[in-house]
């Protein structure tokens, strides 16, 4: 069929050449853009494979679901779903065991509302700062600073917390011990600040010009167009930073396993030591035996984790896609 | 009168605000002075190329080094082409619609899961599931699911960047799809997918709870296959941290000094990648 | 009236729907063969989506919908059965705005032939050479061709877009208005180009500018809202329109 074409474009170059006007050809049968030549059958694997890999992500999160259920539900078949939410005995090598993850939920949501409270007005203000006050180049320098700090590997992070802060926390508030939930808390600011700064600034600079121009024609300050103009229309980008931010806080390992003290149970002060879900499950897995039931307790709790930040970052996107809907 | 109390409010809001920003900058500029003063010392070619010693309270680092080495190639294995060709699906093939947006959806959340679910994931699917062991390609896998959404959402974003015109020439020219796609659009957008992927590799390398969960190995012992036992720097560090009693500090600033590197040379290159960028950008008046 | 020529490409009560609006109207117009035919009208029209259902560039648009038909010669090219890309090498199509790829001239060129299969060096430069002269680009960049096409002017990168479609030796030109970022010189030499090039191929062209239609065109085809109004030779749609609208549009009275 190739060479039917090759040979019908040369015949029509040579009608051009002979100044006649070519109209039909169709005379060979099948006409050339009618085949469906080689190339498209390879372009068509490709597309395939191209399409199937598109679904990855969708896949991985199937899978990840799917394993901790067949993983962690066995265990409410001897331990019912509501005391192992609602109580705090964790005795996982006993006999018989008792798994109640209450002491965890707490200290997990302790250390991260700890985070956010330090978090979200610093975040928040540094992102007003770099969107409205920095100089071009000013903002150049602090970026990349603030995407390294997003960078940095938790378990630097903890570490600093475990030899630095601790002592500090310790002297300042005359503890017992410096690994509790408020050193824990502190280091957690740090991990969830470049999400809050990046995503709040994106949503500051996504406000429309005319808003900011309209508040200055009126004779406002920069600071007060920012404070009632710029800040309001971003809110819903700021919310969802702070949400993604909890995310990140709630579902860190490193920091709380290293700081926060690791005391199993039910904290009362932020500056108790307390145990987060995440660091539990970091260190007990590997003691626990493959399809036991402490081993199911741990991909249980690992549900509860799931949940938590499967709902967070659902409430995040939908809305950023608002805020998105409304400034497109 | 009035203007002046403005004014000053206005100047100390300013202040605050540069306060803020001071209150996370400097921070992690002190970190990095602080933790380079203290290993700087304990860096040598002997602490990076010999074996760990009386439970590595002497000697050197080296398997590990080499495990998170093969921990990054194993990433960029698997996750680079892998997250490339979703973008591309993204992009350049998949319509607006539901199942489309039911993508998008899923990578939001595959980046906002907990890296120890990932753990708790990669334990019972490659480690035991698929048996692997607990094993430089488990590992590997583990990570590369970890960072995907990261070299998807780079990718995907490099992608957009490339003019639509250059699409359409192309496809004038009779090239089909996937030849505008190898030979105009990746050509391009391959500054942009190297600064993802370099970050993705950066993450990869700090990540410990995954290790804890899939089980690194504490041991001088370095790996010859895929399938062996590993050991990797940010989990080298945690056992030295945390269990070994009477652990020389500067041994393990001498640890962090080694992974904070890793991940500032990591980050400055995607700095690099993306200044070059836009300086070509402006040289084509874009 | 009939119009006496052979015919090349034609539409057959086309009509192209985004979403729900009905962007073009049911349009039936017989392309002349080696003539250049001339699409004008307001901005807006629909002349540039109109110009993309024949190399069905408008494919691209996944919420874009046609109904009705397009022959290239007697060939339909909405038949499920048509091979775009095969399509796309018969016509080719250069673009408003110069959009020549991040690449050096000689690769711009190259670029087609390469993707149809063609490696051969010296079949590749003999090609570029020849698109060159005959995009009337030569004397201007045979000492720089492994130079970035971005170094040229925007009227050399529009010459440059017209070698690159004669690389892959088409039978149709389509020319979305070609000059509108060009200044005046660039201009010419780009209609100067068409008339030397209509001897081979045959040249459809969306402009806005009137002048040039009425310059540089042997047929003219005025459309207003979607619709095809008026078709018929230059000569006649300029000097004798049959249609009140075109005359209005024509004597400048509004658009």
């Amino acid at each position: 069929m190739r060479r039917a074409s090759g040979t019908e474009n040369q015949k029509k170059r040579e009608g051009r050449l002979a100044g006649k006007t070519v109209v039909e050809n169709s005379f060979f049968g099948i006409h050339p853009l009618l085949a469906s030549p080689k190339k498209f059958s390879k372009e068509n694997l490709i597309r395939w494979i191209i399409t199937a890999t598109g679904w990855i992500t969708v896949i991985i999160l199937t899978l990840i679901m799917l394993l901790l259920f067949t993983e962690g539900l066995p265990i409410f078949s001897t331990t019912n779903p509501f005391s192992f939410i609602f109580t705090t005995d964790w005795y996982p090598v006993s006999d018989p065991p008792v798994f109640g993850i209450l002491s965890f939920i707490v200290g997990s949501l302790m250390v991260t509302l700890t985070a956010l409270v330090i978090a979200v007005p610093i975040g928040v203000a540094a992102s007003a700062f770099l969107a409205e006050i920095a100089t071009p180049t000013l903002r150049e320098i602090i970026k990349p600073i603030i995407e390294l700090l997003a960078g940095l590997p938790s378990i630097v992070l903890g570490f600093i917390g475990f030899l630095l802060l601790a002592p500090v926390v310790q002297n300042a508030f005359h503890l017992s011990t410096g690994l509790n939930g408020l050193t824990a808390g502190i280091m957690l600011a740090f991990i969830c600040l470049p999400t809050i700064v990046s995503i709040s600034e994106d949503s500051l600079s996504a406000v429309p010009k005319e808003y900011k121009e309209a508040a200055y024609a009126l004779g406002a300050t920069k600071w007060q167009t920012i404070r009632r103009v710029l800040i309001p229309a971003a809110r819903s980008g700021i919310m969802a930073s702070v949400m993604l931010g909890v995310g990140r806080a709630i579902g860190e390992t490193m920091v709380v396993l290293m700081v926060a003290g690791g005391r199993l149970a039910l904290p009362n002060f932020i500056t108790d030591p307390l145990s987060a879900m995440t660091g539990r499950i970091a260190i007990e897995i590997n003691n626990a035996v493959f399809g036991g039931l402490q081993y199911q307790a741990l991909f249980a709790m690992g549900i509860v984790l799931f949940l938590m930040t499967l709902a967070v970052n659902i409430i995040a996107d939908l809305v950023l896609e608002k805020q998105r809907r409304r400034y497109a | 009168m009035k203007r002046r109390t403005r004014n000053a409010t206005q100047s100390l809001a300013f202040f605050l605000l540069t306060i803020c920003c001071l209150l996370i900058v400097v921070p992690v500029i002190a970190i990095i002075v602080y933790v380079a003063t203290q290993g700087g010392g304990t860096i040598s070619w002997q602490f990076l190329s010999e074996f760990p010693k009386n439970q590595a309270r002497e000697g050197g680092i080296f398997p590990a080094l080499l495990g998170s080495f093969y921990l990054m190639i194993g990433v960029v294995l698997f996750a680079l082409p892998i997250g490339l060709l979703a973008a591309i699906y993204l992009h350049e093939y998949a319509k607006q619609n539901p199942l489309t947006r039911l993508i998008n959806l899923s990578i939001v959340n595959l980046a906002g899961v907990p890296s120890i679910v990932f753990g708790l994931f990669g334990l019972s699917f490659f480690v035991l599931l698929l048996k692997m062991g607990s094993s430089l390609l488990a590992a590997s896998l583990t990570l590369s699911c970890l960072v995907l959404p990261v070299v998807v959402t780079a990718s995907r974003e490099a992608l957009a960047a490339v003019p639509n015109s250059y699409r359409e020439g192309s496809l004038a020219l009779g090239a089909t799809k996937w030849q505008t796609i190898r030979k105009v659009v990746l050509p391009q957008a391959w500054p942009g997918i190297l600064t993802g992927l370099v970050l993705a590799v950066s993450r990869a390398a700090g990540e410990t709870a995954p290790l804890l969960v899939i089980g690194a190995a504490f041991s001088p012992i370095l790996p010859n296959s895929p399938l062996s036992q590993f050991n990797a720097i940010p989990y080298h560090l945690y056992v030295v941290a945390t269990q070994i009693p009477k652990m020389p500090k500067q041994i393990q600033w001498g640890i962090i000094l080694v992974l904070l590197t890793m991940v500032v040379l990591f980050n400055l290159t995607a700095i690099i990648l993306r200044i070059q960028l836009r300086a070509r950008k402006r040289r084509w008046g874009l | 009236m009939m119009l006496d020529f052979s015919v090349k490409m034609k539409t057959e009560s086309i009509s192209l729907f985004y979403d729900k609006t009905e962007a073009l109207k049911k349009i039936s117009l017989a392309i002349p063969a080696h003539q250049i035919t001339a699409i004008i009208g307001p901005s807006g029209c629909g002349k540039s989506s109109f110009l993309r259902l024949f190399n069905r560039m408008n494919d691209l648009i996944w919420k874009a919908r046609v109904t009705g038909q397009v022959y290239l010669d007697a060939v339909p090219l909405y038949d499920p059965k048509i091979d775009v890309v095969e399509l796309r090498k018969r016509v080719g199509m250069v673009f408003q705005k110069p959009n020549p790829f991040p690449m050096s001239i000689f690769e711009n060129i190259a670029f087609g032939p390469r993707v149809h299969g063609c490696h051969d060096k010296a079949k590749l430069d003999e090609i570029v050479e020849r698109c060159c002269l005959r995009a009337a680009l030569w004397d201007e960049v045979k000492d720089k061709l492994r130079d970035s096409a971005f170094a040229l002017s925007g009227g050399q990168q529009q010459r440059l877009c017209i070698a690159r479609v004669l690389a892959v030796d088409p039978e149709v030109i389509l020319l979305d208005e070609p000059c509108s970022a060009l200044d005046p010189a660039s201009t010419m030499r780009i209609e100067e180009l068409m008339q030397q090039l209509k001897s081979q191929y045959t040249i459809i062209i969306v402009t806005h500018n009137m002048q040039q239609a009425g310059r540089a065109s042997d047929y003219t085809a005025f459309m207003l809202m979607g619709d095809l109004i008026e078709f018929s030779s230059t000569k006649e749609v300029f000097t004798s329109p049959k249609d009140k609208r075109t005359e209005d549009y024509i004597t400048g009275r509004w658009g």
